[in-house]
């Protein structure tokens, strides 16, 4: 009995600092397994971080894939973008083409998830914003053009 | 590090979660005026939304994201659904909020 409740202390110990931040709510077990797309986001070209972030860089422009931007962008640093797809999306990516690291932001969607994503990212410089998404195994992608008057990146 | 704000409203069976975190979001690549020291990457990197404990979305971003990131997502759920939005930084650091629809 007793050494089934040291083996038991044991185990728990073990597992307690993932186990604690899962309790705790920091991190879901699906986050802790996932690993963060490094390489993709340091990629310099388009085609290169989205081979690294979803194997591919081929993307078929999709009228089902709505961008909304500024047309013009008086502050790079802060550029609101709403990504709104009707198609059923796993995961929706955004790209600034002219930025240093293109890829800005990707995210993954379960099916509870609406083809819906809205943030606010940073411009260089005057470039088309692509947003891609992954569905059915497939990219497609759509884009607008944003305008930029004073750039986000670099001091 | 002054916390995450959520909000979240529920109509027809979709949350629309709209939330606001505090960070930096250094990309490493941005110099101090004064030193001309480069100014050290901080940013988050994955931020999970998720619904009555279950994720919903992962979320990862890179430097390019706007300072105090805002990040609005839309998913099925009601109202008196808990949700809760936790990020976790390049520098380990990590934050998480919880808000109930309404």
């Amino acid at each position: 009995m007793s050494m089934k409740r040291r083996t038991f202390l044991k185990g728990t110990l073990a597992g307690s600092t993932v186990g604690v931040a899962v309790s705790a709510g920091l991190l879901s077990p699906q986050a802790v397994l996932a690993a963060y797309p490094k390489d993709a986001f340091k990629n310099k070209e388009v085609s290169g971080a989205l081979n690294e972030l979803l194997g591919s860089a081929d993307t078929a422009t999709s009228g089902d894939i709505t961008v909304k931007a500024p047309d013009i962008a008086e502050n790079g640093a802060v550029v609101p973008i709403t990504v709104e797809t009707s198609l059923p999306a796993e995961s929706i990516s955004i790209v600034a083409k002219e930025n240093p690291s293109p890829l800005v932001a990707s995210f993954d969607m379960t099916d509870a998830a609406s083809g819906y994503v809205s943030t606010r990212i940073k411009m260089g410089k005057t470039s088309d914003v692509m947003a891609v998404v992954k569905s059915g195994g497939k990219l497609y992608s759509g884009s607008k053009e944003v305008k930029v008057t004073i750039g986000g990146c670099g001091g | 590090m002054a916390g995450i704000k959520i909000r979240a409203k529920a109509s027809d069976g979709e949350v629309t979660l709209k939330t606001l975190m505090s960070h930096p979001m250094e990309t490493g690549t941005r110099k101090n005026s004064k030193t001309g020291e480069t100014i050290p990457a901080h940013f988050i990197e994955e931020v999970t939304v998720s619904r009555n404990g279950t994720t919903v979305i992962t979320g990862y971003m890179s430097g390019g994201v706007s300072k105090n990131p805002y990040l609005s997502v839309k998913f099925k759920g009601d109202k008196g659904d808990k949700v809760t939005v936790a990020w976790t930084d390049n520098k380990g650091q990590s934050e998480s909020g919880e808000a109930t629809v309404g």
